[in-house]
């Protein structure tokens, strides 16, 4: 047995019939890394003195069979944007190199009260702003199935991990596709969740009205275990939802049969892949193989995702990013400066890259006075439109499927120099974060040996409907179960 | 040469008294803080991640103030972020409210000189304090206890066209603050500040030429000052044939002169937009209703009620009720003595206060209870003490905090009125003096008089003068008739 390569759901059996403890499987997924991150980069910090801290409390309470959820003992890690109380959180940013943050996020405290063991930090696109984790400033990292490809992004480092058995699950987080996008090009299962179902306290915001945590793991089961820990009202987000959390891993198992799956015709246009549009047409035969009802539905604005998701992302994340002033905590470049201002200019040139000061700049042209209207306000009206779109389409099918990219991972280089093709790459995952519905990314076959991703997109606060789907079909599939060589 | 009339509005920014900051769970009581940053947590150094939460007892604060002043209270709530980068700010941008605030179109009667008028008050909105700088030589450094502590500005219309009228708007706002108990209107801890938007124009006319803005006037005397300065400013600028230049100014106390701090092209462009991070904020009818029905009676109210009850004049009354603290004083005295309410009266806006605002007390923490002013006054409408004796007792009631009774007996000051006690005293007098008595039998009246001082000296001027001639008249008579 190589315990690196098991899945939550395996680990979790183990680790309560003491057939194995979770110090020796927090040290067997350490190893692991150590051995295999060269190659791939997904981690900008692996923390194992405090990972084998956490084991061994883990497996104190496993020995006392106390207190024990399908969690506990499990080593994972999280996207570098989430706050770690005592381990660098730097959003693979320089302004955020040395940053420590005091306290945790929510969802750090939540999955460290059930027991889970965090082993590291993910890279990332520097803010979250990117589609292939080349944005981030300290290294790239690449795609297990392919060293020469991008693992996509934002969240990248997390997805390579998961494919690669580097942690057993990760928690991303999506704002436009960014656990989507890269769990497709990885073969890797990837939550966005509902907008306010998970607490976003304690992630470093990049667009606060469309970012969501969520989990990638190896399985749909995987993920609704990670969700019933991490889902739920928070009082420190005042946009956290209070609605009852269902429980997602009993859910799991309900019939798909009769179930009705829309397929929004808008996200099957030219310049798809051929390979991937074979694999979706597949996984499509397969739910109707299930019992499924397989409609065709229409998404009308959906050519206006793309500039509604931008302009809202570049206002949020200009006021978002203006607290990283070199005052309080990350780099501060202070020499030579006359004045606060000069600090602060310096302070941000040199700590921010090339995208984040191209969005900072954008969105502050997109909110100054006499554009507002034109920019932010229109994208807020027609956010609306995207909005009503889906609640349309609802009303006729309880999910929609549709490729989460019109292609299998780029090579790396090839988009960076085309801001524009790299924000196209994105153009199917972006719709749902203004509409705040939940996305689930399951893998659906190959094309050039490179994996595909299908995206099951639900209704507000659906997750348990597009995870008893997902699992429904990796039940009849073994897309999932796959896994790139250096994941031995 | 044409005569210029000011045109002023006033924004009123007023720290609300809650318990914690308005985003977080912080001590908004910053000012008793033990050391600089003591009272900071991830939400207001703007650590990144951290997210605020309104404090609910800042809106309920803020719609009081609306109510008070009239205001529409609406519905609808949205908090919104304004742009901007100065190190007091850690966030970058201030949680502020934009386009929804908590209250709007309200008002507030004012006294400009002696007419009455109406202030129209354009809004109330809820937003958060800002960090303290202290500057040095070389370096500053920044004390974020009192960053996200709640604020209210509360805007007016430009409806003001005297200094007098502005400073009594401000006044009876930071009067109706204090009714309210959302601030102490303690202007040296800066818990209140005033902005002006000055412009003057032609006597009689009604356009709006172009207005300046003086920032950070953290007092009456700041207020008034840099007011009148900036109306005499401009008018001597537009009598000179010039036009005044939009800016915002701020003012300086020791040259006592305002001071240009940026340009109309230099102008923040702030970037509003509605705070992601806080969903609209709804205010029910229900809560309105319920808010209401806590509105204590608020100084314009009371004026009004103490001249009906009490038979004040409006003079009395306003100088009563400037004050929740001096007409709740005022109140308990009088319904806790015996005396005419006029007597109290007096001796409140008298004396007392007097004593009041030579000591710099402050009306809240006195150092007796109404009732020992009750008794003070009491002891003089029974006679038991005299204007000028009642006095001392007043200064010693200050001194000492002891009750009028206790100062009276312990320094033997009660006025004699005692019958059997001064005919001993005048039975004294006539048998120390029989060369008077005889004189005064004789015819000589003058003596009477003298005799009236010879019984104060024995008494050390307590006798009651009335009771000492009635005695003394009565026996000399006896004597008359015994001789
Ligand atoms: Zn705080």
């Amino acid at each position: 047995m190589q315990p690196h390569t098991l899945s939550i759901r395996e680990a979790h059996e183990l680790l309560t019939t003491k057939q194995i403890s979770s110090v020796e499987l927090t040290t067997a997924v350490l190893d692991h890394i150590h051995k295999t991150d060269p190659l791939i980069n997904a981690f900008v910090t692996i923390a194992d003195e405090l990972a084998l801290e956490q084991a061994r409390l883990a497996d104190q309470r496993l020995r006392q069979s106390e207190d024990i959820t399908p969690l506990t003992g499990i080593p994972f890690a999280v996207k570098d944007c989430i706050s770690t109380r005592g381990l660098r959180t730097t959003c693979s940013s320089k302004i955020l190199e040395n940053y420590i943050p005091p306290y945790n996020a929510t969802v750090i405290d939540r999955l460290s009260t059930a027991g889970a063991v965090l082993i590291g930090k993910q890279n990332m696109d520097e803010f979250g702003m990117g589609s292939s984790c080349e944005n981030s400033a300290f290294f790239d990292t690449h795609n297990p199935w392919d060293l020469e490809r991008v693992p996509g992004g934002s969240s990248g480092g997390s997805a390579a991990a998961v494919a690669a058995n580097m942690g057993l699950f990760a928690l991303g987080e999506d704002t436009g596709g960014s656990i989507r996008m890269p769990a497709g090009f990885c073969n890797v299962t990837g939550l966005k969740t509902t907008y306010g179902r998970v607490s976003r306290y304690g992630l470093i915001a990049l667009v606060s009205s469309f970012d969501s945590i969520g989990p990638m793991a190896r399985s749909a089961y995987d993920c609704a275990a990670v969700l019933q820990s991490i889902a739920g009202q928070d009082l420190k987000d005042a946009t956290s939802l209070p609605d009852p959390i269902p429980d997602y891993l009993k859910m799991l198992d309900k019939p798909v049969k009769g179930l009705r799956l829309g397929i929004p015709k808008e996200y099957f246009q030219a310049g798809m892949e051929a390979g991937v549009e074979s694999s979706i047409r597949e996984a499509i035969q397969k739910f109707e193989e299930l019992g499924m009802e397989i409609r065709e539905v229409s998404l009308p604005h959906t050519t206006y995702g793309l500039p509604v998701y931008y302009l809202v992302l570049f206002a949020e994340a200009s006021a978002n990013l203006a607290r990283f002033d070199g005052t309080r905590f990350g780099l501060s470049v202070a020499e030579g400066a006359e004045n606060v201002i000069d600090q602060y200019l310096q302070t941000r040139r040199e700590g921010f890259g090339p995208e984040v000061k191209r969005r900072i700049m954008l969105g502050a042209y997109v909110l100054s006075a006499g554009y507002y209207d034109a920019y932010y306000l229109k994208a807020q009206k027609v956010r609306t439109l995207l909005r009503q779109d889906f609640e349309a389409a609802f009303e006729q099918c309880d999910a929609l499927v549709a490729p989460t990219c019109p292609t299998t991972a780029f090579k790396l280089g090839e988009k960076t120099d085309d801001p524009l093709t790299m924000y196209l790459s994105d153009i199917y995952v972006v719709a749902t974060n203004p509409a705040g519905v939940p996305s689930l990314c399951v893998p659906c076959g190959f094309s050039n040996n490179m994996p595909v991703g299908m995206q099951l997109i639900g209704k507000h606060l659906s997750e348990d409907v597009l995870l008893q789907i997902g699992h429904a079909y990796q039940s009849a599939t073994d897309w999932h179960l796959k896994r790139p060589a250096v994941s031995k | 040469m044409t005569t210029y009339e000011p045109v002023i509005g006033l924004e009123i920014h007023a720290e609300l008294q809650t318990k914690s900051k308005m985003f977080c769970g912080c001590s908004a009581a910053y000012s008793e803080a033990p050391a600089a940053n003591t009272l900071i947590c991830p939400v207001c150094t703007a650590l990144p991640g951290a997210m605020p939460v309104v404090n609910q007892k800042a809106v309920e604060q803020a719609i009081l103030v609306g109510l008070a002043l009239n205001c529409t209270i609406n519905p609808m709530n949205q908090f919104a972020r304004k742009n901007y980068f100065y190190p007091d700010l850690p966030k970058g941008y201030q949680i502020s409210q934009y386009d929804l605030p908590v209250a709007s179109n309200g008002w507030l009667n004012i006294l400009a000189g002696t007419d009455p008028q109406r202030i129209r008050v354009r809004r109330a909105h809820l937003e958060e304090d800002t960090a303290k700088l202290f500057h040095h030589d070389r370096h500053t450094l920044v004390d974020y206890n009192r960053a996200g502590v709640p604020l209210l500005e509360i805007v007016s219309e430009p409806d003001m066209h005297t200094v007098e009228a502005a400073l009594d708007y401000a006044t009876r706002i930071r009067a109706i603050l204090r009714y309210l108990g959302v601030n102490s209107g303690d202007m040296e801890k800066g818990v209140l500040r005033f902005e002006a938007n000055v412009s003057v124009r032609p006597t009689g006319s009604s356009e709006l030429l172009t207005r300046t803005e003086i920032k950070n006037l953290n007092s009456f005397r700041a207020l008034t000052r840099a007011t009148a300065f900036e109306i005499q400013r401009q008018t001597q600028i537009y009598q000179s044939g010039a036009e005044v230049v939009q800016e915002t100014l701020g003012w300086n106390d020791l040259k006592e002169m305002t001071i240009s701090q940026r340009s109309k092209e230099e102008a923040h462009d702030y970037r509003y937009f509605p705070e992601p991070d806080l969903p609209p904020l709804e205010i029910n009818r229900a809560w309105v209703e319920q808010i209401k029905s806590e509105l204590p009676e608020l100084p314009e109210m009371r004026e009004q009620r103490l001249i009906m009850q009490f038979g004040l004049t409006v003079n009395e009354a306003r100088l009563l009720t400037s004050d929740k603290a001096l007409a709740d004083y005022y109140e308990k005295t009088v319904s806790l003595s015996k005396s005419p309410v006029k007597t109290i009266s007096n001796w409140i806006t008298g004396e007392f206060l007097r004593y009041v605002n030579d000591m710099g007390l402050d009306l809240e923490h006195l150092p007796f209870p109404p009732e020992h002013l009750a008794q003070l006054v009491d002891l003089v409408t029974a006679k038991a003490i005299n204007d000028n004796t009642a006095k001392e007792v007043l200064a010693g009631m200050f001194k000492t905090g002891q009750s009028p009774e206790t100062i009276v007996k312990a320094n033997n000051l009660g006025q004699i009125s005692d019958q059997d006690a001064l005919e001993l005293v005048v039975a004294q007098v006539l048998n120390d003096n029989p060369k008077e008595v005889a004189s005064y039998l004789a015819g000589k009246q003058t003596v009477f008089q003298w005799m009236m001082g010879q019984v104060a000296r024995l008494t050390r001027g307590k006798a009651d003068p009335q009771v000492a001639r009635k005695l003394l008249l009565q026996a000399l008579e006896k004597a008359r008739i015994s001789k």
